[in-house]
């Protein structure tokens, strides 16, 4: 099998070109990119890079001998490998971008200017405490607002992303327990939660047991008191809950855990939704992670990074993790050590490298001071409002399970009800894609059969929110009436639907010289 | 408030699209008692663009910043220089502000570059297999230690001595809860790795040893025989890597016999950020790949038969399995797995080569004259860009002193070994191609200052 000089391989050039109608196989701006492997060399590079001064070796004789296998590109090259592969991506600064749970909102670029200042982004983690004042600032400014707005004690930064911070929550309550002598082996997870949050009870050594929902989509609450026990060690909630609905009976449920002697863990995806109108410290929570990325706007960049602070009662708070900062007069103090105050011993350790989401911090303080207190409780508003307005703008066309019950919060949940035989939330999905829009989050929660649920979030204006509403009406109305089309949408996307049972069962991971890959079938 | 777009005319008509009075008739689900009246007591209001760039601008002038001064920090994070075209390609839009490609139609772009990404890491550590990143080195070590004890059933773990402490202490803090057993110690102040002591150690049941290379100490040694030793006995090598940059010269832990690799992806493309966000690179053999936590791209064709990628064996992942799943991540470090990827196709295996080959050389210069330095000694016989001096008295107030002299010059072993006497006196100097030979000569003068 050859390569050509542009990279393409003839065959795979051929079959491509046939389909579209095109030699290379573009379709004017859509722009085909082979990999990296099959237009670099391991003799190009777009570095200079200076000659070594020369040293004698001091490598234990462990030089390298066998190529590493890394192929180089030019700099003008790499520059087009990735703008071009960047046009194959929807992005939210191409439009609404739907994703219940997910909260994909305007990321503002001042936030990417403050990170990308040489004052935070060019220090090191383990450099004097003297010489980062400035940083530690920010992350002290940040936790305050965090502790505000959510109305408890502490806040532990570190935990590198929600499902991190969910850990974090579980371990401190874990920690708290066993401070107390108190082993409880279960914690009980409503069937509509994340995957995370019983996959995070089962890593921290939790039994994982489930909790029903009422038909109103809300945790059943007497099936949960009636669960609760001395094995019990905690209850993971999320509110507002992945039905979009506010747990209209969370202090309740909180004031029963308790007097089980049990503490409320609260996954906070879904913060931005009652933020600056709620405290979840006046619901009985005792601990919750926040998604910087969600709630405050940090980008998600194709899947990360992440930031899951988590905020802390006060009977969780001292057994936070390291490290954290402490102001002492002007000046700000890093904790890295158990055994520097009366907290010591306390402390459940440390759970990451160094302290946390540094680069993301900043970004979150800088939404967060553009909003302030009066901004962001608009945020929450916002959020709701249009959510709310999507559920009524779509209620006739779309069933809407839990529509008839009030409204929603700051996401609008659907199922495939009413939809012509044979047709799919998939279906919908995929001519949304047509329609020029990223799909909403599809099959999640479990509890709804074919949920779609939509989150606008609060930066989309009421002429994109019409917009949308007029394209899923359209598909909704093709999916009723069994339009065949809509089966193998989509049309006008760089892909059409991909195959992902044969990547599952025969996983091709890595790239493979074409001989190579021959010889191993 | 600049963004948000909708007008107090728009909220008055969606309101009534909704059929509601006010917003508040949208919070009713909210208990009256846990609602609140108006903007919360104690927070500020909203401010200007210029009035946030202004106070964090003042913020940022109260840190030293690595690029303004002799720099010698490592220890798992280091400063190494970035092309201007790394950071224009990340904060493209597309990538920039796209979510996870949980539709690959749509996000063939980040899935290309996640499946070349695993390629990248898989040759880099010499393994058949990597995943799309995790958060960081330290939990993806962690990670490795439990995948380990999943494909093993063995759940006794033996950490050298010169694993990186923060990284041991996660892994102790994670074992509290699960119950593993971790065996490790500190390191001591010598040429020599503890690996005799690895090797007496590793027994039937043992699930993993895990070696990091170059370690704490920046010491590099030969892993084959604590390879063998384990799979004699039934354990798998984890090897952790922290510098990345040292495998361009120096040979693969996966060459040597290491079942896993982990480490920091950070010197590749990512900037020093205090800490994070920061990009975990896990590889392994390919026996191994459904035990593996987190994220994987695969390929696959579509409907019309065009090469594509795609998510897949999410079987093993949390929001399938559930309290069954390999690991609770379901997140990955995907814009700093695009960094890190970027970087490393604008270097090559030439420019990798050549970059190690620099930093290799700077270092040894370094060692050269600060060893010359009255009442110094070097610790290493071997090292890669990182080496550890002994010096006549403790560290930390040294580095203090030093940094009142505008050199950042080292990590005391004091600060990740509070309260080890013999330790506190070690400095990890690290020397990556940022270092000027006239910073060089700027750190040992001051070194000289500060010791007489």
């Amino acid at each position: 099998m050859t390569i050509n000089a542009s990279g393409w391989r003839p065959e795979v050039g051929a079959a491509v070109a046939e389909s579209a109608g095109t030699y290379t196989g573009n379709r004017a701006l859509m722009l085909e990119e082979a990999l990296i492997f099959e237009i670099g060399d391991s003799k190009t590079t777009g570095v200079d890079i200076a000659a070594p001064p020369a040293v004698k070796s001091r490598l234990a004789g462990l030089e390298r001998h066998r190529p590493i296998g890394i192929p180089g590109l030019s700099e003008p090259e790499t520059v087009r490998h990735y703008t071009r592969l960047s046009r194959q991506n929807y992005a939210i600064d191409l439009g609404l971008f739907p994703l219940g749970s997910c909260t994909m909102k305007h990321n503002p670029r001042l936030n990417e200017k403050v990170a990308r200042m040489k004052g935070f982004a060019d220090i090191h983690p383990l450099a004097p405490r003297e010489t980062v004042q400035g940083a530690l600032a920010v992350i002290h400014e940040l936790a305050h607002w965090l502790v505000t707005l959510t109305g408890m004690k502490a806040v532990a930064m570190s935990p590198k992303a929600g499902a991190h911070g969910e850990l974090c929550g579980i371990l401190a309550i874990r920690a708290a327990l066993e401070a107390r002598g108190d082993a409880r082996s279960t914690i009980l997870v409503p069937e509509s939660a994340h995957g995370t949050n019983p996959a995070t009870a089962a890593f921290a050594g939790y039994a994982v047991e489930s909790i029903p929902a009422t038909s109103e989509g809300r945790v059943d609450l007497a099936a949960l008191s009636a669960r609760l026990g001395p094995d019990v060690a905690g209850v993971m909630i999320t509110n507002p809950n992945t039905c979009g609905l506010f747990e209209r009976d969370m202090k309740a449920l909180s004031a029963a855990v308790h007097a089980a002697g049990a503490f409320v863990y609260c996954d906070g995806a879904n913060f931005n939704a009652i933020v600056g109108r709620v405290r979840p410290g006046d619901l009985g929570i005792d601990a919750m992670h926040i998604n910087l990325h969600k709630t405050f706007s940090t980008p998600h960049g194709g899947g990360g990074p992440g930031s899951g602070p988590v905020v802390l009662s006060e009977a969780l708070a001292p057994f936070a993790p390291l490290p954290y900062v402490e102001r002492q007069g002007d000046t700000f103090l890093l904790i890295e050590e158990e055994t520097v105050d009366e907290r010591q011993g306390k402390s459940f350790g440390r759970m990451t490298a160094f302290h946390g989401q540094m680069g993301m911090y900043t970004r979150a303080l800088a939404y967060i001071l553009s909003h302030g207190a009066d901004g962001l409780r608009q945020v929450a508003e916002d959020a709701v409002l249009n959510a709310n307005y999507v559920l009524r703008s779509l209620d006739d066309v779309l069933d809407a399970p839990f529509g008839h019950t009030g409204p929603c919060m700051h996401e609008a949940l659907f199922s495939d009800g009413g939809l012509a035989e044979g047709f799919t939330t998939l279906d919908i999905a995929k001519a949304l894609i047509d329609e020029g829009y990223h799909p909403m989050t599809m099959y999640f929660p479990l509890v709804v059969h074919g949920a779609m649920l939509i989150e606008p979030t609060e930066t989309e204006s009421k002429a994109a929110l019409d917009q949308f509403i007029g394209a899923l009406r359209s598909v909704a109305m093709r999916a009723k009436q069994g339009d065949p089309l809509l089966k193998s949408a989509p049309h006008y996307a760089p892909r059409r639907r991909l195959d992902e049972t044969l990547a599952a069962r025969k996983p091709v991971l890595v790239w493979k010289e074409p001989e190579e890959a021959v010889a191993a079938e | 408030m600049r963004y948000l777009p909708l007008t107090p005319e728009d909220r008055q008509a969606m309101l009534a699209t909704i059929g509601a009075a006010s917003i508040d008739d949208l919070f009713v689900d909210v208990p009256a008692e846990a609602r609140l009246s108006g903007p919360i007591a104690n927070l500020p209001g909203h401010a200007s663009e210029m009035a946030v760039e202004r106070h964090f601008s003042a913020l940022a002038r109260q840190n030293m910043a690595a690029g303004h001064h002799p720099f010698f920090l490592g220890c798992g994070a280091y400063k190494h220089h970035i092309p201007a075209s790394v950071d224009h390609l990340i904060q493209r839009g597309e990538f920039l502000t796209a979510y996870t490609p949980y539709q690959p139609e749509i996000a063939q772009g980040t899935l290309q570059m996640l499946f070349e990404f695993q390629t990248q890491v898989a040759r880099l550590y010499g393994c058949d297999v990597a995943n799309a990143s995790m958060y960081d080195g330290s939990t993806a070590c962690w990670e490795a230690i439990t995948m380990a004890a999943r494909v093993t059933k063995r759940t006794k773990a033996i950490l050298s001595s010169g694993l990186h402490p923060h990284y041991v202490s996660l892994a102790k803090t994670m074992a509290k809860f699960t119950g593993d057993q971790l065996m490790t110690s500190a390191p001591e102040l010598s040429a020599e790795t503890d690996s005799v002591q690895l090797l007496a150690a590793i027994d039937a049941d043992t699930s993993c040893v895990v070696v990091q290379y170059p370690d704490i100490l920046g010491r590099i040694e030969d892993l084959s025989a604590i390879a063998a030793k384990a799979h004699e006995q039934g354990a798998l090598l984890v090897a952790v890597v922290t510098e990345p940059v040292a495998l361009g010269t120096i040979r693969s832990p996966g060459e040597m016999g290491a079942d896993i690799v982990v480490g920091e992806g950070q010197s590749i493309g990512v900037g020093l950020q205090f800490g994070g966000p920061y990009v975990g690179l896990f590889a392994c053999k390919e026996k191994f790949v459904r035990q593996m936590p987190g994220r994987l791209c695969g390929e696959t064709v579509d409907a019309e038969g065009k090469r594509g990628f795609v998510l897949t064996l999410s079987t093993r992942e949390q929001h399938i399995r559930r309290e069954k799943a390999t690991s609770n991540i379901c997140t990955n470090a995907g814009l700093c797995a695009l960094a890190f990827s970027i970087h490393m196709t604008l270097l090559g295996e030439r420019g990798l080569r050549d970059l190690a080959a620099l930093n290799h050389a700077h270092a040894v210069k370094a060692a050269e004259r600060l060893e010359k330095v009255p009442g110094v000694s070097l610790v290493n016989e071997s090292f890669f860009n990182e080496f550890t001096l002994k010096l006549p008295k403790e560290a930390r107030p040294v580095v203090r002193a030093l940094a009142d002299r505008k050199v950042l010059g080292g990590v005391s072993l004091g600060r990740l070994y509070p309260g080890n006497p013999v330790l506190e006196k070690g400095l990890v100097v690290a020397v990556t191609e940022v270092v000027t030979p006239e910073d060089i000569e700027a750190f040992a003068i001051a070194l000289e200052e500060v010791l007489a």
